[in-house]
This record gives structure tokens, sequence and C-alpha cells, in this order.
């Protein structure tokens, strides 16, 4: 009956580890201590320090005054910043081989997959994951390319995790759309021109939005078969339908319909569609929004505006360094992405694309919002990530200069508390 | 190719005294800038004075006479460097050779090249003064390049450059890897590729053989063959070899066909050059060198590396910076020796690779690239240092012609972009198809 010491010996040994692991991971800290800190939640800290305890931001401030506990590690960096958000990018779901195997951002079975989830997609291993988070990104805003009409969804991920769910912030933030002759189809199918794509769009969330109405009622009393289908009476509750579920959640108002338009008649399009079905819309890339800046302001749009160094030909041959100043200047919330590319650079990085926009119109701190602050208000997630505040999760970026001098590098990385890139790139 | 080059000396020597005994043009000498002449110290308050198109005379201000007649140009807070000079560019609306076959010599590039083309000026507004365009890289022989100046310009001879034996200036444009692979005629594999190159060099060399045969007699030359010219000038030296390479092994199968046939080469990208920067060192070829912003987009770039520069320098490797264009922008060219530097290259190299090492690769250092008296005036004044992303290019010349004026609302269009900055041309494509890479 009685145990043996050995035995108590064990299991005193087994809780007292398990208690000092589980102290250890609860009161987990580290301190991040630079020259100067944009907290992006107010004006830049001289000498500020930032504190992470168990994940999150437990103190921001002055040096003087914001003391670091004992004996906690202390990472040091000429300029802090908030982690860095990529506002829309493909990383993860599109590979930097680019062969079949790693490129899962578009499926061309079908113009319209509204279906078609990122989460299922992800790669949390992808090397361009780790590339970009080298330079200072921690969240990112990714999924289904531009290039069909109704891409699929789109996520916002940590640039952390073993598996999509620990990376997970948002799994599903938007419904990718596009609306540019890049999603058209030629030989004859649909859609193959701009008046089809927008009658298209339109037709699916007319179905979607007589999905959502036929959910409100009573299951069908009986077996319809042999009635006229389209008979309004005895149409009853519907079979579950992922797509058209997908596209109820953007029309009651939960997602957005992320949409692709650079040119001024496309974007217009997508004022039009947003309006009529009185929808959220992200406008993404954008590259001639400046024409319809007072149109993009009265339908209280945001944009995500396209990577600053995105090439000038195509739809974007217009586009412009100084497009997100233009923006800003007049009120409109704006973002910058890394975008996607087919291509070489299989992609960007948002911390150079915003450095252009600082030098073309934008200041040191409106630029970095792009990719900070105002990239986390416009993707909903401000209350987690974006600012260096107490409360928010513990993402800091660490340069060892002007983060975006082409000569600086970053220097650290810190997600969740967790120290995650120190090399110098 | 020696004779070539001396006579190219001579002349470009007898052309400067030219110019300095004449001395009919106004003089303009801008003052009180940073001067980076490249070949030489930087000089704080230094001043550049520019006749006739060329360079009169450049250095600290009280080292420099100012002619009397010359205008002043304060350039204070100005610094200004030799016009960059890119390697490797696809801009003008360019098409070379097409899909009928794998090698294309006869094909030229500069008859297809479109000088309203807006890539134009935007290269001009980013600063830069001289280029080598070239047809793409979907081809193991693509077709000849054109180094061109970028003059005002109404028709392509006005961007034309020449040798003193009235030759257009140009190279030839090879690739290897797994651009140029496709179905048949073009090959399948590596093994492939490398011997339809060598089987044309073969029959180039018995057509030169039949020419020097015939020794002059007209009944004994052979039947004119375009494609079989242009391979003799690069077998006898006169068309260097622009080579498209990216994976360590392409790089040294270029070496080994460069050397069985000798032929001179630029090798041009090399992803992976940083893996073999002592054979290129040893082969004594010249590097033409690409960063993108991250590696990949297709399996030979994986291990593309920001520290190519570096590593290559370190070796002894004349290297030379391009812009690929539109692979990465012209207007954004200085950015890219920054990155160099930012991955530990020398700031003065990676100047260089900008400049007179292009220079010496087009081998047109006698005439630009750097800040030199005698040279042609190409250079480019910048409100900052050339490696900020603050710094803006105010004012490109070539030949002492002002090519672009940021104050000037029509130019500084192309430099920002916007509205009417694009002329709604289709980009030239080397190797892309609706995502399908080769």
């Amino acid at each position: 009956m009685k145990r043996t010491t050995n035995d108590l010996r064990t299991v005193a040994l087994g809780a007292a580890a398990l208690a000092l692991a589980v102290a250890t991971a609860l009161h987990a800290q580290v301190a991040v201590r630079g020259d100067v800190v944009h907290t992006m939640s107010g004006a830049p800290i001289t000498d500020g320090v930032v504190v992470i305890t168990d994940g999150r931001i437990s103190a921001v401030g002055p040096a003087a005054t914001t003391p670091i506990p004992a004996g906690v590690r202390v990472l040091r960096a000429a300029v802090v910043t908030p982690g860095l958000i990529d506002a829309h990018g493909t990383v993860g779901v599109a590979g930097a081989l680019n062969s079949d195997h790693d490129q899962d951002q578009l499926e061309h079975a079908d113009p319209m997959q509204p279906e078609l989830r990122a989460i299922d997609a992800y790669n949390t291993r992808e090397m361009l994951v780790e590339w970009v988070r080298s330079f200072g990104v921690t969240t990112i805003h990714t999924g289904h390319a531009p290039g069909e009409l109704i891409s699929g969804q789109t996520m916002i991920v940590k640039t952390t995790g073993n598996t999509v769910d620990e990376a997970m912030l948002v799994p599903l933030a938007a419904v990718a759309v596009t609306l540019s002759p890049e999603a058209q189809r030629g030989e004859g199918k649909s859609p193959g021109t701009r008046g089809k794509m927008a009658a298209m769009l339109r037709g699916e969330l007319i179905k979607a939005r007589d999905y959502l109405a036929r959910l409100d009622r009573p299951d069908a009393d009986d077996d319809d078969a042999g009635d006229e289908p389209d008979d309004e009476r005895h149409r009853g509750r519907p079979d579950r339908d992922l797509r058209l579920e997908t596209l109820g959640r953007v029309l009651n108002g939960e997602v957005p319909l992320l949409v692709t338009a650079d040119r001024a008649q496309d974007i217009a399009s997508a004022l039009r569609i947003a309006a009529e079905f009185d929808i959220r819309v992200w406008l993404d890339s954008a590259a001639e929004s400046y024409l319809l800046v007072d149109e993009i302001k009265a339908a209280g749009v945001p944009v995500i505006l396209h990577p600053s160094m995105a090439r000038a030909v195509g739809v974007r041959e217009n586009q412009s360094f100084e497009t997100a100043a233009t923006l800003r200047r007049a009120g409109i919330p704006v973002a910058i992405q890394a975008g996607y590319e087919s291509y070489v650079p299989k992609t960007r990085i948002v911390l150079f694309e915003a450095a252009i926009a600082a030098a073309n119109g934008l200041t040191f701190e409106e630029a970095l919002a792009t990719i900070t602050i105002d990239a986390a208000r416009i993707l909903g997630i401000d209350d987690r990530v974006g600012a260096l505040a107490v409360g928010r999760d513990g993402d800091v970026a660490l340069y060892d200069g002007d983060p975006f001098e082409y000569t600086s590098h970053c220097i650290g990385v810190v997600i969740d508390g967790a120290v995650v890139s120190e090399m110098v790139r | 190719m020696h004779r070539f080059l001396i006579l190219l000396c001579l002349g470009l020597a007898a052309l400067g005294l030219d110019a300095t005994a004449g001395a009919d043009g106004p003089a303009r000498a801008w003052t009180n800038a940073r001067i980076l002449p490249i070949d030489g110290e930087a000089i704080d308050g230094g001043t550049l004075i520019v006749r006739d198109g060329r360079i009169e005379a450049v250095g600290p201000d009280d080292a420099v006479v100012i002619p009397a007649d010359a205008e002043r140009i304060d350039a204070t807070g100005r610094t200004i460097m030799p016009g960059l000079i890119c390697t490797h560019s696809h801009i003008g609306g360019i098409g070379g050779a097409d899909a009928s076959a794998p090698m294309q010599p006869d094909v030229r590039i500069h008859d297809s090249i479109n000088v309203r083309d807006s890539g134009f000026m935007r290269a001009r507004a980013g600063g830069l003064t001289c280029l080598n365009i070239m047809p793409g890289s979907g081809h193991l022989l693509s077709g000849q390049t054109v180094s061109v100046k970028l003059r005002a310009a109404h028709t392509i001879d006005d961007l034309l450059i020449h040798d003193v034996d009235g030759r257009m200036m140009g190279g030839i444009k090879m690739a290897n890897g797994t651009n140029p692979q496709d179905d048949p005629p073009f090959p399948g594999t590596r093994g492939k590729a490398a011997a339809i190159v060598r089987s044309e060099f073969i029959r180039a060399l018995a057509y030169r053989d039949r020419i020097a045969r015939a020794d002059g007699d007209a009944a004994k030359m052979p039947q004119r063959d375009l494609r079989m010219e242009a391979l003799v000038e690069v077998l006898d030296g006169t068309r260097v070899v622009h080579h498209h390479t990216h994976r360590h092994d392409d790089i040294m199968t270029v070496l080994r066909l460069s050397k069985e046939f000798g032929f001179r080469v630029v090798l041009h990208h090399i992803s992976e050059g940083w893996m073999v920067a002592e054979e290129i060192a040893a082969a004594g070829a010249p590097c033409s060198v690409i960063l993108v912003d991250s590696p990949g987009g297709k399996l030979e770039a994986m291990h593309l590396s920001y520290e190519t520069g570096r590593i290559l320098e370190d070796a002894g490797v004349l290297v030379a910076f391009h812009t690929d264009d539109w692979i990465t922008d012209s207007r954004l060219f200085l950015r890219m020796a920054a990155l160099a530097v930012r991955a530990g290259m020398s700031r003065d190299g990676a100047l260089r690779a900008l400049t007179i090492n292009g220079a010496r690769i087009l081998e047109l250092d006698d005439r630009t690239g750097s800040l030199v008296a005698g040279k042609d005036a190409d250079f480019i004044i910048l409100d900052g240092d050339p490696l900020s992303v603050y710094t803006k290019v105010l004012e490109t010349f070539v030949e002492g012609e002002r090519v672009f004026d940021r104050a000037d609302p029509d130019d500084r269009l192309y430099a920002t972009g916007g509205d009417g900055a694009g002329h709604d041309q289709d980009p030239y494509f080397c190797c892309y198809d609706e995502g399908n890479m080769r």
C-alpha cells in the first residue's frame, strides 16, 4: 500500500519540473531597447524600452522610466519598430520554387471559387516565409492571388508557427476578386470582357443573397421532385453550399471583398458593386486610384496599394511612386503590400516598398504606418498587432539604422515574445 | 581584336585633341559639387567643366581654372557622378529571335527598337546614360545586342555607338540552363544545349576556313551566311558573348565552351556565381550581376544571394550590375548597388559596378563610365548620396546634352510615374508565358 520513497521522489521531481516549465512559459520575458522606438501609438521614444511578458507587451516607454526586470534578456538596436505587416501577398501559398508543386495561389478550374480556403494551402515551412520575416515582417495577409474573377479566400497569419493553426490570426480575412483583364479568359470562355466580369460577379452575389434568404425559411416539407425547380413556393431551406455560404459572409458584412483593380474603370466598377450590394470592399493594387480619390474617399473604402516598385507595365503602366502620399493626403486609409509575383522576384518585401513611398511624399512615420498600424487597422487586427503598446502582441523588428535605407540591416525579429530571427539582413 | 582596340584608342585620342584644340562651343562649369569621378577619389567642393559634349576638366574648385566664357552653375549640395551604365536591358519594346530555332545569330536587336518607348524616358530618369540592349533568354542564342547612348532620339540611329571603323557596337546574347529548354528544335536537356552550341560553332569555324582559303578570290568565297558571319565575329573576338547563366554548373559550362572556341564572354545574372567565384576569376570572365528582392521564382535562382557582389569582388572578378529591365526598373538602378553594399560589397566597388566596370564590359571605357577630362560628358546630378533611398536623380546628361530634368514636369512624370507615364505597350517577356516559366 505504502509508496516507496523512490516513487515519491520521482513524483515530486516531476511535479517540480512541470511547475518550473509552466512558470517559465507564463513568465517568459524579453526586452528590446532602442535608440529610437517607433511605437506607432504615439511619438517616437528616444532611448526606449519594450518589455514583453508571456508573449504580450507589458511595458513601453523611455528607458529612464521603464524598468527592465532583472535577469531578462535585452535585445538592443538603433531603431525599433512594431513587427511589420504585409497587407497583401501570397507568401506561403505561393512558394519560391515556382513549379507546380508549390504554387497553390491560383486554381483555374472555374472563374469563381470563393470556397477555396487559404488555410488549406499554407505552407508554414515555405522558405519565403522565413525570408520576409528576416527583414522584420511578422504578419502577412496571404492567400489566393489575383488572376481569377473570384480566386478564393485570404487569411492573416504570423510568420511563425509549425502549423497553420499556430500561425493563425484570421482564418478568413477576405474573398479575393480580380476586376482586370488579367482574369479574363480567351478562346470563347467567360469572362472575356470587363462587362462580363461585372455581370458574373453580380450574378453570383445575387445567388448568394437568395441563398441567405432561403436559409431563414423552414425546411421544405416534402420532396419537391417533379416540381418546377424555380417555383418559389417549393423552394425551402437549401442544401449547404460552400460557395454561396462564403459569399453570404460577404453579404452580411462579416468578410470584405478584396478587389484587385488597377485601371480607373475597374476601380469604379469595384465601388459600384460595393454600393449595389452594400458590402465591404478593400481596394487592392489600385494603380490608378489617384484618378478617383474623391470617389474612393466618399465610398469609405481603404486601399491596399500595389508595391511601390510594381512594374509599370500592362494595367499598372501608369502606376506612381507617389500614390501612397496622394491617398494619405486625401484622408484615405492606405497600406502597402508586397503583392503577387509570378516570376522573379517571387515575392517583394514590404519594408522595401514602404521605403520607396517614404522617399516619394510620405514622411518616415507615415510610410512606416502603411506597413504597421494603418495596415493593422484596415485588416481589422489592430487590437493585436501594428503598434507597440501594452497588451498588444509582442511583435518587434530591430534595425541597425533607418530601416528604409538600402544599406541598413534588420538585426532581430521577435514574434509573440519569442526571438525568431537574429540574422543580420 | 587588339588591332581594333588600338584603333579605337587612337581614334578617341585624336577626337580628344580635336575637342581641346577646337574649344568652339560654350563651356559650362558646375562648381561647389561633391564629385564622384569613380576613376579618382571623391572631391568635396569640386568643379566639372563640360564643352562640346566632352569633359574638359574635373577637380577641386581651387585647382580647376574656369574659362572666362564658361556658364557657371552653382551645384552646392549636389553630387555629380558618371552616368549609369546598364550592361543588360530589355527596354524599347524589342523582339529578338522567334520560335523557329534555338540559335539565331542573324537577328539584330537594333532592327526592333522603338525609341519612343517610355522605358527610355524612365531609364534617363534613373540616371542611365548607356545601355546594352539585348534580346531575351529563351534561346541558346537569341540575337545580336546593341550598345546605345540615351541621347535624345528621333530614330534608332540617334542612339547607336560606332567604333572608329564605323562598326556598330554590340555583342551577342546567349543563354543556358532552363530558360532555353523547350520542345525540339530547342534543347530538352543541358547536354543537348551544349551539343547544339558546339555544333553551330564548328560550322562557323568551317565557314571561316573557307573564307580564309578563298584568300580574297570572290569565286572561291562561300555563299554569304548572316548567321555564320555573326558567329565568325564571335570566334574572332570582335563580338563579345553576353551569356545568361544561373546555376554553378551552367556557369562552368559557359566557361568550358568559351575556352574551347576562344570566344570572349561576359557572365550575366549568375545567381550561383558566388559558388564558383575562384573559377570565374581564374577564367578572367567579367560578370554582370542582378540582385532581386527574393530568391527563387525558378529553381536555378533559388540560391541567389545579395552577397554575390561582395564575393566576386573579393575574388578579383570585374563586376558590373544590370537592371534586366523590366525585371528591375531602370529608375531604381542605384538601389542595386546599395543592396550589394548592404551585403558587404565595398562602396567604391559597388559604384564602379554601376559605371566604369559596365563601360569596360561594353568596351566603352575610353569614352564613358568615369569623370575624366577628354571623356564624353555623360553624368548625373543627384541631391544626395547615391546609395540612399531618399536621393533623387535631378538631371541626366549624355554627351553634354541634358536628357532628363526632374524640375521639368514632363520629365518628372517619368521619374515618379503617373497618368500618361505608360504607353500601353506590351512588356518584353523573355521567358514568361501565362505563369509558366521556361
